[in-house]
């Protein structure tokens, strides 16, 4: 008895200390712990201590916990024969590691996510969406990416001079701002491929962009042709990333604004100044022209009506229309008849005005000069 | 009941016997991801790697998993598989016709060759950070062999390809590739090149206006031209069927503007002198014809 009663002590030290502190903080294997040497009874050596420190250091009888540690026990202890005394923190590790398993080898797949499922870090499949199964946590682990979700990217007046000022193709400058929308395809490659897929894609979309404006003018840029422009860079991106293997879909590109740098963007507006007026010189022609066409056609009409009475009866019309209008210009005239030839020098003729000439043309040829 | 058989019962026992089994596996055994290379290095000589990049595999057939090495002896040097970047500094890049850039550059790279990269560089931020000199000043040389213009034009390729390939052959000697060199910007600086880039859009935008204008004027000038024609086309057409009908006509509409008798306001008061001759005194003299 003497060697094995020294181990019994010994392992009595050993084993209170830390069992019986870990039995105070309440996890799994400090009650499975306490369990057992309940089990074990008054005969297990190394079970005294830890219950009786406690009581010993309040001077009362077994704390409350402990109460409750052994009405469990007494439950547990039913429904487990355990003829040899087998430890029950056993059981609870087992416990513990049947729901471990349940609940790292059940995934729940929502329906915009996919699940790269690794084993001991090698891709193995791609979960859709739905419940699924894997081995448990440590062997097979699932990472969840989503991939309905589109991402967006602002490339705009980033930092410093408030402008994102690019070159394009006749060496002008415009301010440009544009987003870049895209969403995961391929979730392994999205992982797996680019260190940094998230960066990689501004880049690539700062590149394309770039390029293709050196391809345009100024005014296709700010003009016309941004949605041609944005397709383009749409292509190239997706081109480029696919030649990454980034595992992404770029969804499209948008040009939120591309104007003129601010320095300049008076003479724009000069010249869009300038494309009014040219309207208004444009729309005064075309009001005149108008204008002078219809007196033209109103005109010709009206002759042409009294044409066609005089023509039914040349003399008479004629000389009614002398007539009618010898006397509406003679009615409010002052009118001085003169018989005798010779008296026109002595007429005192109203100032300014010009001796009128002596009509003595006939009616026929009666024509003013216009 | 012997003593093994009470440690076994030990839960102490248990506990260190799995502290124990667990620092062996875990030096034995290890877990490589998809995304890392695992170069093994033997007392500082590097001997094996596992998962090394293959461009023809595909995920799921890679080397990627669990491994085992001789514990304590083996080390893992764990090398990214995936494609690393790195940003060039903005460099000042002098074209031909003297014209400065300012460019922003960035290459994508991946470790191909892990020896031989943990050999001449030990990590992969290192590759990056020695490649960077070098892609700076192969953008130099490039650029500066061209004129500005090139550098906004389809040439470009060709520019970035040899770009690329130079910096190529460099990563190659720290077992890296370089998967693609792009610049990302190229920009007049600021300041005068700037300013006189700002100063050209200004003048072309004002000489742009002016033209719209003088055109406005001329196509204006055209409408009206046109519409007079019209109008004596209209007038010739009507007129010309009695020509001197209509001078008789016309005639008559003007005394009575003259006049100012039309119903117009006239401008002057008028006296008319008439001499017995007068045709329309004709009857008024009431002689016979």
């Amino acid at each position: 008895m003497g060697p094995r009663a020294a181990i019994n002590a010994m392992l009595n030290q050993n084993g209170g200390g830390p069992w019986g502190g870990r039995g105070g903080s309440g996890g799994g294997q400090g009650g499975g712990g306490d369990g057992g040497d309940d089990g074990l009874g008054p005969r297990n050596p190394w079970s005294q201590p830890p219950r009786k420190r406690p009581g010993g250091g309040s001077g009362f009888g077994p704390s409350a916990l402990d109460e409750f540690i052994r009405r469990s026990r007494a439950q547990f202890g039913g429904g487990f024969p355990n003829p040899r005394g087998r430890p029950i923190w056993l059981w609870a590790i087992a416990g513990f590691v049947v729901i471990w398993c349940v609940f790292t080898s059940t995934h729940m797949i929502a329906p915009q996510q996919r699940g790269v499922v690794t084993l001991f870090g090698k891709y193995v499949s791609t979960l859709g969406p739905g419940v699924s199964f894997t081995l448990p946590a440590p062997i097979e682990t699932v990472q969840k990416v989503d991939v309905d979700h589109i991402h967006t990217i602002d490339i705009d007046t980033g930092s410093g001079s408030g402008q994102n000022l690019v070159l394009t193709g006749d060496q002008n400058i415009v301010d440009l701002a544009y987003s870049v929308r895209w969403n995961i395809r391929e979730p392994e490659l999205y992982l797996f491929e680019l260190a940094e897929p998230d960066d990689t894609i501004k880049e690539v979309a700062e590149s394309a962009m770039r390029a293709q404006l050196a391809r345009v003018s100024l005014n296709d840029a700010i003009g016309p042709r941004r949605s041609e422009i944005e397709a383009r860079v749409a292509q190239n991106m997706q081109a480029l990333l696919n030649s990454y293997r980034a595992g992404v879909t770029i969804q499209g590109v948008a040009i939120k604004q591309a104007d003129p740098p601010a320095e300049v963007v008076d003479a724009f507006k000069a010249v869009s100044a300038a494309q009014q007026k040219k309207q208004s010189y444009l729309n005064d022609a075309r009001a005149y022209a108008l204008q002078l066409t219809a007196k033209a056609q109103g005109e010709a009409a009206a002759f042409d009506k009294v044409y066609a009475e005089y023509r039914l009866a040349p003399e008479v019309t004629r000389r009614r229309m002398y007539y009618e209008t010898m006397e509406k210009v003679l009615a409010k005239t002052d009118k001085t008849v003169i018989e005798a030839p010779g008296v026109l020098p002595y007429l005192q003729l109203p100032r300014g005005t010009r001796p009128p000439p002596p009509a003595s043309t006939p009616a026929p040829a009666a024509e003013a000069s216009r | 009941m012997t003593a093994v058989a009470r440690l076994i019962r030990n839960p102490i026992a248990w506990g260190l016997f799995a502290l124990f089994a667990v620092i062996l596996c875990s030096s034995i055994f290890a877990i490589v991801p998809e995304t890392k290379q695992a170069l093994i290095v033997r007392v500082g000589e590097p001997v094996r790697i596992y998962n090394r990049y293959d461009p023809k595999e595909t995920f799921g057939h890679t080397g990627a998993g669990l491994i085992a090495r001789v514990p304590f002896v083996e080390s893992i040097v764990w090398v990214d598989k995936r494609v690393l970047d790195f940003d060039m500094q903005r460099q000042a890049v002098l074209s031909t016709d003297q014209l400065r850039l300012e460019v922003d550059a960035f290459a994508r790279y991946r470790i191909v060759d892990p020896i031989r990269m943990y050999v001449t560089a030990r990590t992969e931020k290192n590759v990056g950070d020695s490649l960077k000199p070098i892609l700076g000043s192969a953008l130099r040389n490039e650029l500066g062999k061209r004129p500005f213009a090139a550098l906004l034009s389809p040439e470009r390729g060709t520019l970035m390809d040899n770009i690329q390939n130079a910096l190529a052959r460099v990563a190659a000697q720290y077992g890296a590739e370089i998967v693609d060199v792009r610049i990302k910007r190229a920009d007049l600086p600021t300041g005068s090149p700037l300013d006189s880039a700002f100063e050209r859009m200004r003048t072309a935008r004002e000489q742009e206006a002016r033209s719209i204008l003088a055109e406005g004027s001329r196509e204006a000038q055209i409408i009206r031209a046109e519409a007079d024609a019209d109008a004596s086309r209209i007038y010739a057409d009507s007129f010309n069927k009695d020509p001197a009908f209509y001078d008789f006509y016309r005639a008559m509409q003007s005394y009575r503007a003259t006049f100012g008798t039309d119903g117009m306001d006239a401008p002057g008061s008028a006296s008319v002198i008439l001499s017995p001759d007068n045709e329309y005194l004709r009857q008024f003299r009431g002689r016979e014809r």
